[in-house]
Order: C-alpha cells, then sequence, then structure tokens
C-alpha cells in the first residue's frame, strides 16, 4: 500500500478485458513475465501470467496472476522515521469476451490482496466496427470496491534489515472504503493503408478515503528539532479525473512503426499533465527491436504544499509528491527474439523478450527533507529538491497457440 | 429570416443528408486487402499486453495522471 495502490493495478489488470477487438477474439497465447523495479529506496519484484484461449468461435477466456513484492524504504518512509518494510501482493482476474456480429462484449473481475488493501473490481465493455471494419466504437465501464487498513508493527526486532516482525492491522484506524467508477469512450479508425490512429476518453470518479493511511505533511516549527513536525496527511473524500489520450502508429517503407501518443489530464484536485510519447519498433530477421521516448509533466494538487505553517493550516493538506509539480522523463528499449520450439507442433509461434526503462523524475516543488540540517544553515524548507531515478527490467516469454 | 426559421431549416436540412446517407453507405477507402500492413504485428497497439499493463500500473502509481490511454480501444479489423 505504502508504495504501489493496487487499484491503478486493478485498473491496469482490466485492460485485458475492455481492450476489444472489432470482429476478431484475441490470439490464444500465454505469457510468462519477471519484473524488477530498483530506485528511490525501493526494491519490487514481480511474476505474471496470462493464458488466453478461445472456446468456440464466440468466445475467449483469459485468466492473469500476479505476484509483486516490495521491500525497502523510500524517502516517505525514511522521513517519517518508519523501518524498511516487506511487503507481497497478490492479483487475479478472470475475463470472457464474447463476439457476436460485429461486436464484442468483454465482462470481467478482478480480486487484489495485501495485507492492508483488499480490492475488488467487476467490468464491463462493448465495441461495434462499422464502415467496413474501418471505424471501431468502444464503451467501457468498471466499478471497484476498495478497503483500506492501516498496519502496525505488534513485534519487533531491530536487529533485523525488515525489524517488524509481525504486523496487525492498526484498530484504532479500522477499516476505510473507497469505490471507483470508470466511464470510457473509444475510437479506432483505420485513416490510411499505413496509419491508424485511436482516441479514448475516460472519467474516473473516486468516493472514500482516498488519502494515504502513510504519509504524512511537514509544518514548520522553527527551533524545535530539526524545525519541522509530521502530521497524517488529510485528502478529500471525492476526486473526478478526465483524460484524452490519442495514439497514432504509422507503418514505414521499410518495414517498420512509428508511434506518437499524447494524453492530456485534468482533476477536480486541479492537477492538470500532459504526457507524450515517440515509439519505433523495427524488425531484423528473427529480431524485433523497439525504443521509446516519453515526457510527462504535471502541475500541483490545490491542497499540495512541502511545508504547511501549521498541521491546522487548512482542511486539506497533503505531501504526497505524487500530487506535487513535477518532470518525468523515461526512456526505453526492449529486444524481442523469435524463436520455434522443437516437437510442439500445437505452438505457432514462440518470442523471448527483454525490455529496460529508465525514468527520471524531477520534482518541482517536493523537497528532500533527509537533508534538512539546521546545524549547517539548512533550515526546512530550503532543502534541495528531490529527484529520483527508477530502472524497471522486464523479461517475459511469450508463446501462440 | 429569423434565426428559429434557420436552425429549422437546418434540421431538415440534415436530416435529409442523412437519409441520403443512409441509401448510399459509406464505402472502406482502404479495402481489406490493403489491409495488410496494418495486420503486421509491429502495427498493434498493445503487443505485449502483460508488459503494457505493467508499465502502466508504473506509471499510474508514481504520478497523479490516469485512464484515457486503451481501455476502450480497439483494433483495426485487419485479418
Amino acid at each position: 500500500m505504502r508504495a504501489l495502490a493496487p487499484a491503478t493495478l486493478l485498473a491496469c489488470g482490466a485492460l485485458y478485458c475492455t481492450v476489444s477487438r472489432t470482429d476478431v477474439l484475441p490470439d490464444d497465447r500465454a505469457d510468462a513475465l519477471a519484473t524488477h523495479y530498483s530506485g528511490g529506496g525501493q526494491d519490487i519484484n514481480g511474476i505474471s501470467f496470462l493464458v488466453r484461449k478461445k472456446v468456440g468461435d464466440h468466445v475467449s477466456l483469459s485468466y492473469n496472476h500476479l505476484e509483486d513484492i516490495v521491500s525497502g524504504a523510500s524517502i516517505d518512509v525514511r522521513t517519517s522515521g518508519a523501518s524498511p518494510y516487506r511487503e507481497k501482493r497478490t492479483q487475479d482476474g478472470l475475463t470472457g469476451e464474447f463476439l457476436y456480429g460485429k461486436t464484442t462484449y468483454s465482462l470481467g473481475v478482478t480480486h487484489s490482496y495485501e495485507p492492508d488493501y483488499r480490492s475488488n473490481t467487476a467490468n464491463f465493455g462493448i465495441s461495434q466496427s462499422m464502415f467496413g471494419d474501418l471505424t471501431t466504437v468502444s464503451m467501457t465501464y468498471r466499478r471497484t470496491w476498495n478497503d483500506v487498513y492501516k498496519m502496525e508493527c505488534l513485534l519487533r526486532d531491530d536487529a533485523l534489515h525488515y525489524p517488524c516482525v509481525e504486523k496487525i492491522h492498526d484498530p484504532a484506524f479500522g477499516k476505510k472504503d473507497m469505490d471507483e467508477r470508470s466511464y470510457g469512450v473509444g475510437l479506432t479508425q483505420i485513416l490510411t493503408r499505413n496509419s491508424i490512429i485511436s482516441a479514448n476518453y475516460e472519467v474516473i470518479t473516486d468516493q472514500g478515503w482516498l488519502s494515504n493511511p502513510y504519509r504524512e505533511i511537514l509544518y514548520a516549527e522553527p527551533g524545535v528539532g530539526l524545525g519541522y513536525g509530521l502530521a497524517p496527511e488529510i485528502d478529500p473524500n471525492t476526486r473526478t479525473s478526465n483524460a484524452l489520450g490519442l495514439d497514432y502508429k504509422y507503418y514505414l517503407p521499410w518495414k517498420a512503426a512509428v508511434d506518437l501518443q499524447y494524453r492530456y489530464f485534468e482533476d477536480t484536485w486541479q492537477i492538470r499533465s500532459h504526457t507524450a510519447q515517440i515509439g519505433y519498433t523495427q524488425p531484423w530477421h528473427n529480431w524485433t527491436f523497439d525504443g521509446s521516448v516519453r515526457f510527462y509533466t504535471q502541475t500541483r494538487a490545490s491542497f499540495y504544499s512541502d511545508l504547511f505553517s501549521s498541521p491546522t493550516q487548512q482542511n486539506f493538506m497533503s505531501r504526497n509528491r505524487e500530487l506535487s509539480a513535477f518532470n518525468e522523463y523515461t526512456i526505453g528499449a526492449g529486444a524481442s527474439y523469435q524463436f520455434h520450439v522443437p516437437y510442439a507442433t500445437w505452438i505457432n509461434k514462440s518470442t523471448a523478450n527483454f525490455r529496460i526503462d529508465h525514468f527520471i523524475f524531477d520534482y518541482k516543488d517536493f523537497r528532500d527533507a533527509l537533508l534538512i540540517d539546521p546545524g549547517a544553515g539548512v533550515e526546512a524548507g530550503a532543502e534541495p529538491l528531490y529527484k529520483v531515478q527508477i530502472n524497471v527490467m522486464q523479461m517475459f516469454l511469450s508463446v501462440w497457440y | 429570416m429569423s434565426l428559429s426559421r434557420r436552425i429549422a431549416g437546418l434540421a431538415a436540412a440534415l436530416m435529409l443528408l442523412a437519409q441520403l446517407a443512409a441509401c448510399a453507405p459509406i464505402q472502406p477507402w482502404v479495402k481489406p486487402y490493403e489491409r495488410e500492413r496494418l495486420a503486421d504485428p509491429i502495427m498493434a497497439f498493445d503487443p505485449d499486453p502483460v508488459s503494457s499493463a505493467y508499465m502502466e500500473h508504473v506509471f499510474e502509481v508514481r504520478s497523479a495522471a490516469r485512464g484515457g490511454n486503451g481501455a476502450a480501444g480497439g483494433g483495426c479489423g485487419c485479418n
């Protein structure tokens, strides 16, 4: 929970069922993915499996399972004085797609479990191809129910790297509810024999406990300790966001593809963001290479501040760096090798894939509170801005059958 | 001509146009046999759903933005 909000993962997992093609069901395939995330004091190792199989001519079923193990201590954990921790999350999802004429219906459910976060999602989608399959329009609806807990340490051993030996749900915090609804519409359009474009608009609305139970604000306390105090963040109980994304692909004459993406986002917390990405894919013999560059920028939430004047400065207060203003740059590269599996005649195609992405986060109003040192003249609010670099590696095998 | 009459005239013209369009269905300007390149796997919007879902997760938990990235997307009907 402290590291990765599973509700967002559920949203991603729901993609398996809400992405509907035109009058063609998705290919039968199986994928096994291993991931490694490192940076900002955290390591996250994960695995994920996806199996998809047609049943007859009109039904396709898919099952996805993933596990993540988060370990370490982010800057938020260290600033609050908490210890490094280790936590496991699992998620399972089942999806059915039903093809009827030119219409594809999808229905899916997902369950995610963490010690301090339980999440259940149901989603429904419908897509319709028209104009000789040049155009596909789609609509999606997703509903998520989340239960939020806060863990507290019952048994400690400070000699260990992860000192908390046994954790329980904090009875004072209890259980908080958070519900999410998503409404999406999409259009995919073939433009020419070499180009295709997709546009998606999505409204997501949240209600309930939207604060992070572990994130704390900093408020000024001149002359006391390091010159600042800590208090729990208080986020509003509702949030509604709008996002419009565009994706354009062009087939180049030498058998390669260019991918251009843009997304505009805004929400009722006064956050605005722009995302732009360019990608290039080049096949070569049995290999397929691809590279991408992504730029992301966002403004801060209206109730965000790096340092508040007091713990009661305003009714909503957050120092959650995901709600601060920052720029983020990502450069990624991947390679895929297609190989033949001997004797397995039922396998049509198989690939081994590797991908690495490097992230640079450049925060504009989130400072590195660990560098506050009044004795050296670095007062709270004058410490350097925080920057972090993250590497994400993925290795996966895919087979089509 | 009053504004209401202009609007009524415009609405009538649009209805007539729609009826005419119904009589002559839109012809695909890219024929099915011209979609070989679009059907190439390198032109897929989401060629590796497990990988892209994971990356989307990383982006979403590290930033405020969410949605609008293909949850309602589609393919090209190329096969």
